[in-house]
């Protein structure tokens, strides 16, 4: 028996990371900002984004989303009624998305929806992950800022159970605060949670439904186009 | 959750691989998985002999290498090691640290194999 240690030092993603690389590219290029929103199934990931489309458009803000589930259009749908674009990527069965399903997907968009512009003359594209906080934080979509949602139903040491994905947002919102008195939300204890996890991380404590904290959110959006685009 | 589509993935880099070592069989395969990596070593283990059935690596070796969290103190201007993952302070001043240097690698690190069976 002849043995041989062969050292191979491959990323084990290295095809989602070098297809977010060719993403990053071209999203740069095409002067959009990408913004990936993930956070557990329920958090209200999409009636936040759904808020932030609408304001957004209010604003004269050109805005896309790309939406993915297991299976269902009803995501799409709802976002659609901002009067944006929107796109839903039904994953069947995969906890995730990918680059390779956000590449395919924009592909085919940019033809048809978009009128044949690279991304459309976008300012803002939101992809909206796939409910679940451990396995989206392993893909790189090539976004620019990554956004982690939690609710006030959840338990404030939502950011301890799942490190991964806390530690590795850009920003966080945190979402229904209208209804944190009913649930015993303990602010003070969540904030110190995020901040104990990924230290000095911006926080926006927002509710879709009464519009409360959206205007520090949009400023924020405003913000990184600034910066984006500079 | 994904285990099964990394190791997946990890089955098909290792045969890419042995190319310039025709009938050559894997005896084992070492990853290194940061402590960050939100994957879980056991999972790995068991989907490995799941997607490595009818290939070159049937019955091989799955050794996981846990790497800790490592990250860069400002105040102390050095690297430093994390106990766990419950807080990214310095363990020895107890300033926030957000620039991290080693804790979410997924990588094949080498790959152990018997050449004897090569042209035979």
């Amino acid at each position: 028996m002849t043995t041989r240690i062969v050292e191979l030092r491959r990323g084990i993603l290295k095809k989602n990371d070098e297809l977010a690389a060719g993403l990053r590219t071209s999203y740069a290029a095409a002067g959009v900002l990408v913004l990936n929103l993930v956070s557990s199934p329920g958090t209200g990931k999409t009636a936040f984004l759904e808020r932030t489309l609408r304001e957004l458009r209010a604003r004269g803000a050109r805005v896309a989303a790309l939406v993915g589930d297991l299976e269902t259009d009803n995501d799409a749908r709802r976002l659609a009624a901002s009067g944006a674009p929107v796109r839903q990527i039904n994953t069947h069965g995969i906890c995730h998305l990918d680059a390779e399903m956000i590449g395919k997907h924009l592909e085919d968009w940019d033809r048809v929806a978009l009128g044949g512009v690279p991304l459309g003359g976008l300012d803002y594209l939101f992809i909206e992950n796939v409910g679940n906080l451990v396995c989206p934080s392993s893909y790189d979509l090539g976004e620019k800022i990554r956004i982690v949602l939690l609710s006030v139903t959840e338990g404030e040491d939502k950011p301890l159970k799942y490190p991964t994905m806390f530690n590795s947002a850009d920003a966080a919102v945190i979402t229904k605060i209208d209804i944190a008195e009913p649930c015993g939300f303990d602010r003070d204890e969540a904030l110190k949670n995020i901040n104990e996890i990924r230290p000095g991380i911006r926080i926006f404590e927002t509710s879709a439904k009464t519009g409360a904290g959206m205007e520090n959110w949009l400023e924020y959006l405003a913000e990184l186009r600034g910066n984006h685009g500079a | 959750m994904h285990e099964l589509s990394l190791i997946t993935s990890v089955v098909e880099t290792v045969t890419e691989s042995l190319g310039p070592y025709p009938g050559a069989r894997v005896l084992a395969v070492t990853l290194r998985v940061g402590a960050l990596a939100s994957v879980i070593p056991e999972s790995l283990e068991f989907c490995y002999g799941i997607a490595s059935e009818g290939t070159p690596l049937e019955g091989s070796r799955l050794v996981v290498n846990v790497l800790p969290v490592i990250m860069h103190c400002a105040p102390c201007g050095e690297d430093v090691e994390l106990e766990g993952v419950q807080s990214f302070r310095c363990p020895r001043c107890g300033a926030p640290c957000s620039e991290m240097r080693q804790g979410r690698e997924l990588e094949i690190d080498s790959i152990e194999i018997d050449e004897a069976e090569a042209g035979a």
